[in-house]
């Protein structure tokens, strides 16, 4: 089962032991991640555009689970959201592919005992955030409903990604308290 | 002491002219009370106490205004909530 120590250096952040299979886990989610939120359409042909990071596509989606990784700014004003959204989507989108492509890297080689400091602090939290916010809106996470989902029968296909979600609870509730001083 | 009519400005007024727009984080059900609080003490450079007190609002009260200022440095404070996974919207102080 997985486990984090303190670094031995004794700066922020964690020692990662995972084993075989948990690797493998977050390496399939960070790859289902970046599918979900990278950027579908190609920069724009205009490379002025694609310099600034405008996306005159962007639009709110129609996933939930997207729709929670990229909510709107403005909530009552569609206009303001959109024109928002155009020119903050694409940066924002790219963190979290980048936050998940760190990741990937580092669990890829499966090699234990995995040192996650510095901007890596950022790409692990940022990932497993996202990662549970994703999965949450899949399974229809709300304030009532854990106890309902912790009682799944083991044949219910939500039951193993309540499974996961708790999993990634677990690590980011530990990284967390690490950083925060409180083991 | 007396002050010309031009000179009388209300600080609130200023205040109002200065920080117009505010930051609001709201309330959901993924989001860890601890990771939010770090959040807070992380980006906004908050305190301890202040980013716990704005975590129990928004985990109680269901929202908490967690920044003002202009329109653009609010902007800039969604999209920061947003890279970190907080749901925040921004909207005009009234």
């Amino acid at each position: 089962m997985a486990h984090l120590d303190p670094l031995p250096t004794g700066e922020p952040g964690a020692l990662l032991h995972l084993e075989e299979l948990e690797s493998a886990l977050v390496e399939s989610l960070t790859t289902q991640l970046i599918d979900l939120v990278g950027v579908d359409s190609p920069a724009d042909e205009d490379p002025l555009v694609a310099m600034v990071g405008i996306d005159p596509a962007a639009a709110p989606s129609e996933d939930p689970a997207l729709l929670r990784l990229l909510p709107d700014a403005y909530p009552d004003d569609d206009d303001a959201s959109s024109e928002f959204r155009r020119f903050t989507e694409r940066d924002l989108r790219s963190a979290k592919v980048r936050h998940a492509a760190r990741v990937r890297e580092s669990v890829a080689a499966r090699e234990t005992p995995i040192a996650i400091a510095g901007e890596d602090v950022t790409a692990w939290l940022g990932f497993l955030n996202d990662a549970r916010l994703v999965i949450g809106a899949r399974l229809g996470v709300t304030e009532e409903n854990h106890e309902e989902l912790a009682e799944l029968p083991d044949d219910d296909p939500r039951a193993a990604l309540f499974g996961v979600y708790g999993w990634l609870t677990y690590l980011q509730e530990t990284l967390v308290q690490m950083l925060m001083g409180h083991p | 002491m007396s002050v010309s009519p031009a000179e009388v400005i209300e600080p609130d007024v200023i205040e109002d002219v200065d920080r117009p727009w505010v930051t609001i984080v709201w309330n959901d059900p993924v989001n860890l009370m601890s990771y939010v609080t770090y959040v807070f003490m992380e980006y906004f450079k908050y305190d301890r106490a202040k980013a716990e007190l704005l975590m129990m609002d928004v985990h109680e009260k269901g929202r908490a205004m967690v920044s003002s200022g202009t329109r653009e440095e609010m902007e800039r404070d969604v999209t920061a909530m947003h890279g970190f996974g907080l749901w925040a919207t921004m909207q005009k102080d009234d």
